[in-house]
């Protein structure tokens, strides 16, 4: 392995108004090696790639490949320079109604050297050479929308591979593969490491990033804020870089529960993952912890009636408690906010009223008729309650920070009272006041119900919760009582992997 | 609230007083009763159709059948009162079962064999288009017609159901308001009052504004918007039943601007009073005002073949006022 980076970031910074996502990152990369990087949600990843990848123009910093100035203005002149990215959605990248040898040669088609007409012929030829370079076996004449998930990112990869790029980045590549579907993809890599590329490798996946990590560089609220290149690579030490402890400056009183709300058992919500039970009590404030893709969201959403267990049993207040759908969770008294308000919470053409009163119209109206005055009191009552800032309950939802948007959403859900409050990810784009706002509401509140929360950032589970539990593989591995918690052990459970000594 | 936000929320209604003010100096008798109750007669069936199409923009669907339901109806209407010789309650309830079949059908297409809505409905349009002609060979019906084994029809439309066209109520001047009109207005109200006012309406917009919240709010998505085309595909089918009373016949030829009329009436709700959303209100506006500008124009002697023209302008304009000036344009 060469020292010599072959392509250098220093110092890159990028706003969008006047939040910062980038302040100033330093990166290099080196021939022949795996450099994985990791962060949470929001941590500037993929804006540093979309940067490198000539999507975004950058503010400020510089970045280099092999000893030239590099600053790409489209995605073409990156690739042409040298550096390629293959991005997350794997079906970005191939052309779903064309066959494996035009995707193949997808970037030839166009551009002022390629000719007029399109002859099959010379295609197939050169879609075979790209193929038989990369050692990929797949018929070519098949429609890509005939080809496992797989085979269409191997596609896309070796299309990338064709101009021999100096630098090849990956983004989050086996978030959608299976197990077996990743080893191929993990088996071209080293490969490709073989051929001295440098490769950025971004994922969440601590199984990815032990089979195939040369170094890890964490990010953190648009900065680096971990580099290890030291084997034994330190994965804990990455994982605590990424998701951080800062100092709290309220920590919480860890309270117990006498009486159990939901007791769920030998529960499996994934093909081969381990079951795992679980118990909930009254007025407890519950946090399960993990990386991005463990199957915190499944859980919840198993939890809600979206999707059905594999196996296992639930109970709610010592009744079997067997959800087919949302509206039989709320009927039960098990409310959700989901993640990603824009995606799954926010009703935009509503006012915050109606987006109050969303799923509890039945009890809002009488012979189906809204009672309209109930649901303006319900919903001044609630942006009260949560200190909403707005000029009238009529406000239109695009007008709030995403703070108070946020709270609108958990303002919904708390409109009534639950048995079990979920909260997936409720600090996402929340800022610190606000979150603080709404964590000390939810633990003013949370006698008479259990409340779990999901989160992946450790600092928002140990302000918050009374009892943190870890997932990893999408299943339970780890719980812990927030008092005096064995740090070290907890980020080994997140990391997946035995506890062993940081190197 | 700026000029700006004035000019969205009051310029279409100010454009409609306006063109009422215009052709009430021009044309002369434009301001009368009869004038006023000719152009809601003229509006009944595409505000009918097009109340209906709204429920499924509501949901963030389309509704292309509406038309071919409506000439359906009036074909199912004609066949059972002709052929059959049913009398006129048979031949409502027909034409009310067609209009829910075909709204289902729509609505499963879409829900569960995930055909997308434009598609789903162009393709039951096209269907329908050629099963209306199926079982007279092709043939209008009207009494006494021969019949393709030879042998003639001798049923007749039932006077009940002829007054549901012809008939006219006595509103301070005799024989003032006909049946039709009454049917739009109670149907706008319905309607109206249904989503606006009622829980299941406020579901809707909330299933077209954004479904996978309404979903993780408790709703039924695939209810309501099945629902939704069974709705629009029941009121096709009274515009259907209003039209065949009309002409006492089952006219193969009729009904042919009925889909682009009401689609036209529905977005061009969208910019009245700024709503840029479907609305019933809204809609039975667009309808009217594509009737007062229709019966100016004829009354101005404009010919006939200008008339589709001109409704292309309004709702092309219209369209413009919802989702450019407004700034918040989403189906």
């Amino acid at each position: 392995m060469g020292n010599d980076a072959v392509f250098r970031v220093d110092g890159l910074r990028k706003s969008f108004g006047h939040i910062e996502v980038l302040g100033g990152v330093s990166l290099e990369l080196h021939a022949g090696e795996v450099t994985v990087l990791m962060g949470a949600n929001g941590a500037g990843k993929s804006t540093l790639v979309k940067i490198i990848s000539g999507v975004y123009d950058h503010a400020g910093g510089t970045m280099n490949l092999a000893g030239h100035d590099f600053a790409p203005s489209t995605p073409a002149e990156a690739i042409r320079a040298g550096v390629v990215t293959v991005h997350q959605n794997i079906n970005d990248g191939v052309v779903a109604d064309l066959d494996v040898a035009t995707n193949l040669t997808l970037d030839r088609l166009s551009g002022s050297s390629a000719p007029f007409l399109f002859n099959p012929g010379r295609v197939r030829r050169e879609a075979k050479a790209v193929a038989d370079r990369m050692g990929l076996v797949i018929d070519l004449k098949a429609r890509i929308s005939d080809l496992s998930l797989a085979d269409r990112q191997m596609v896309a990869i070796a299309r990338a591979m064709a101009h021999q790029p100096k630098v090849l980045i990956l983004d989050e590549p086996t978030s959608s593969l299976s197990s077996a579907e990743a080893d191929r993809l993990f088996a071209l890599l080293d490969r490709l490491r073989e051929h001295q590329v440098a490769i950025l490798y971004i994922s969440h996946r601590m199984s990815d990033i032990r089979r195939l990590a040369d170094r890890i560089v964490s990010m953190r609220d648009g900065v680096i804020s971990g580099a290890f290149d030291k084997k034994p690579l330190d994965y804990e030490g990455a994982i605590n870089a990424m998701l951080g402890r800062k100092i709290h400056l309220d920590r919480i009183v860890a309270r117990n529960s006498a009486k159990a709300i939901l007791k769920v058992d030998g529960l499996r919500i994934a093909e081969g993952a381990r079951p795992f039970s679980l118990t909930l009590g009254d007025g407890e404030v519950v946090a399960v912890t993990g990386l991005v893709g463990v199957g915190k969201t499944a859980l919840a959403e198993t939890l809600f009636g979206v999707r059905k267990p594999l196996a296992g049993t639930m109970m709610l207040n010592g009744k079997p408690y067997t959800p087919g759908s949302t509206g039989e969770a709320i009927a039960a008294g098990v409310f959700l906010v989901a993640k990603d308000r824009g995606e799954n919470g926010i009703v935009g053409g509503f006012n915050i009223q109606e987006n109050i009163s969303l799923p509890f119209h039945r009890r809002m109206s009488h012979f189906g008729v809204l009672k309209r005055r109930l649901e303006r009191a319900t919903a001044r009552r609630q942006i009260e309650e949560l200190g909403i800032v707005c000029r009238s309950e009529k406000d239109e939802m695009p007008t709030l920070s995403g703070g108070n948007q946020q709270k609108v959403m958990v303002a919904r859900w708390m409109a009534q009272d639950a048995k079990l409050f979920i909260l997936d990810e409720p600090f996402q784009g929340v800022d610190i006041s606000a979150r603080r706002d709404i964590a000390a509401k939810l633990r003013a509140s949370a006698n008479g119900r259990a409340t779990l929360l999901f989160v992946t950032e450790l600092d928002e589970a140990l302000e918050t919760a009374d009892r943190i539990l870890v997932m990893s593989e999408q299943t339970i591995v780890g719980e812990h009582r927030n008092a005096d918690i064995d740090m070290d052990r907890l980020l080994a459970e997140v990391a997946g992997g035995p506890l062993h000594s940081a190197a | 609230m700026t000029l700006r936000d004035h000019a969205i929320r009051y310029g279409f209604i100010v454009l409609l007083f306006g063109l009422i003010a215009y052709f009430a100096i021009a044309a002369d008798g434009f301001v009368s009763p009869q004038s006023a109750v000719f152009i809601f007669q003229s509006v009944a069936i595409t505000g009918v159709l097009a109340l209906g199409v709204t429920a499924t923009l509501v949901v963030g669907g389309f509704d292309l059948s509406i038309g071919s339901v409506a000439t359906s109806a009036m074909m199912a209407a004609a066949y059972v009162m002709v052929v059959l010789e049913q009398n006129a309650v048979v031949a409502v309830v027909a034409c009310l079962f067609i209009g829910a079949a075909v709204g289902l059908i729509n609505g499963w297409l879409i829900v569960y064999m995930r055909v997308p809505d434009l598609l789903a409905t162009l393709g039951m349009m096209f269907l329908l288009v050629g099963l209306q002609r199926i079982p007279t060979e092709g043939r209008s019906i009207a009494t006494g017609m021969t019949m393709p084994d030879g042998s003639v029809a001798n049923g007749k439309f039932s006077d009940a159901f002829l007054a549901l066209g012809r008939h006219r109520f006595d509103f301070f001047i005799p024989n003032l308001i006909p049946v039709s009109v009454v049917v739009l207005l109670v149907l706008a109200a319905l309607i109206w009052f249904f989503l606006e006012y009622t829980r299941f309406g406020r579901m809707m917009y909330a299933v077209g504004s954004n479904e996978r919240a309404a979903e993780l709010a408790g709703a039924p998505v695939k209810a309501y918007k099945i629902w939704a085309y069974i709705i629009s595909g029941v009121f096709a089918s009274i515009g259907g039943i209003l039209l065949a009373a009309r002409l006492g016949r089952g006219d193969i030829a009729s009904g042919n601007n009925l889909l682009l009329d009401a689609v036209a009436a529905a977005l061009i709700g969208y910019a009245v009073l700024g709503a840029a959303k479907p609305n019933a209100f809204g809609t039975a506006v667009g309808a009217l005002f594509v009737g007062i500008l229709l019966q100016g124009l004829t009354m101005m002697n404009a010919p006939y073949y200008t008339q589709d023209f001109v409704k292309g302008v309004v709702l092309v304009v219209a369209l413009v006022f919802t989702f450019a000036l407004s700034g918040r344009g989403r189906r």
